[in-house]
């Protein structure tokens, strides 16, 4: 696919406005349908339509393997880290009203923060998947 | 009164394609054909559907909104029909009534490096 012309022009105007609409869905998933795992799927398909159109090892080159497990991790561990916070701060596991002083910001920061996590794990778990998948092609 | 039923014909009128866009897609006869029917009415449906639901938004955020996915689906929709034909065409399928020898299948598509 690194041929056309017309694919590599439409994708890099689109990969920046779905880079914007996954952030989009994802710090407005407190208030509208959306979230981390949808977030974190968009967020995905952009830079997955950057290696199918620029080839495989110019994106591989940017988000290294090393760096895509880090982020799968950190996001689980960040979720984690929540609930183990709330335990510490007195409150049940995940419990997000003893995060700040008003009940309310404590359940904004929590879920925030939860759905972050989730979106950094589901979106470098999708690309490591596709990244993985598209080397055994490249490799037979 | 006259934006309620300007925006009720639009919207028929744009039910009304996707609905002669999706025969096509069922009873044509092979892969060209197909993506003609849906290639074709896919714009021009998007468009008349969602300009009818912004009449129906009035001047708000909604509208800008179906603005913006009418735009994104400008761009998309055309692009994958001519991404899967040309690279339909690259990998050799034949469309239906031309010989395998005609000339016309001898024409390359075009190698940007």
């Amino acid at each position: 696919m690194q041929d056309n012309l017309i694919l590599r022009v439409i994708a890099k105007a689109l990969i920046p406005i779905i880079f914007l609409y996954a952030f989009y869905v994802q710090f407005h998933g407190d208030f509208s349908p959306g979230g981390g795992f949808q977030a974190g799927v968009i967020f995905s398909t952009a830079i997955l339509l950057y290696a199918l159109v620029f080839g495989m090892d110019k994106a591989a080159d940017v988000l290294t393997d090393k760096m895509l497990i880090g982020l799968a991790s950190g996001g689980v561990l960040l979720y984690g880290g929540v609930g183990v916070a709330s335990m510490l701060l007195g409150g049940n596991y995940l419990d997000y009203n003893v995060l700040a002083d008003n009940p309310v910001t404590g359940q904004h920061i929590g879920i925030i923060l939860i759905e972050l996590g989730v979106g950094m794990t589901v979106a470098s778990t999708m690309l490591l998947i596709f990244f993985s998948f598209a080397r055994r092609m490249v490799f037979r | 009164m006259i934006l309620d039923w300007l925006s009720y014909t639009l919207i028929t009128l744009g039910a009304l394609l996707s609905v002669i866009g999706g025969i096509g897609l069922h009873r044509m006869p092979d892969f060209y054909c197909r993506l003609h029917a849906v290639g074709v009415t896919d714009t021009l449906c998007s468009f008349l559907i969602l300009f009818g639901l912004s009449f129906q938004a009035g001047f708000s955020l909604a509208t800008v909104k179906l603005f913006l996915i009418f735009a994104f689906l400008l761009f998309t929709s055309p692009t994958a029909s001519f991404s899967l034909s040309h690279s339909a065409w690259k990998w050799g399928l034949t469309p239906i009534g031309v010989r395998e020898d005609a000339p016309s299948m001898k024409i390359k598509v075009r190698e940007e490096s």
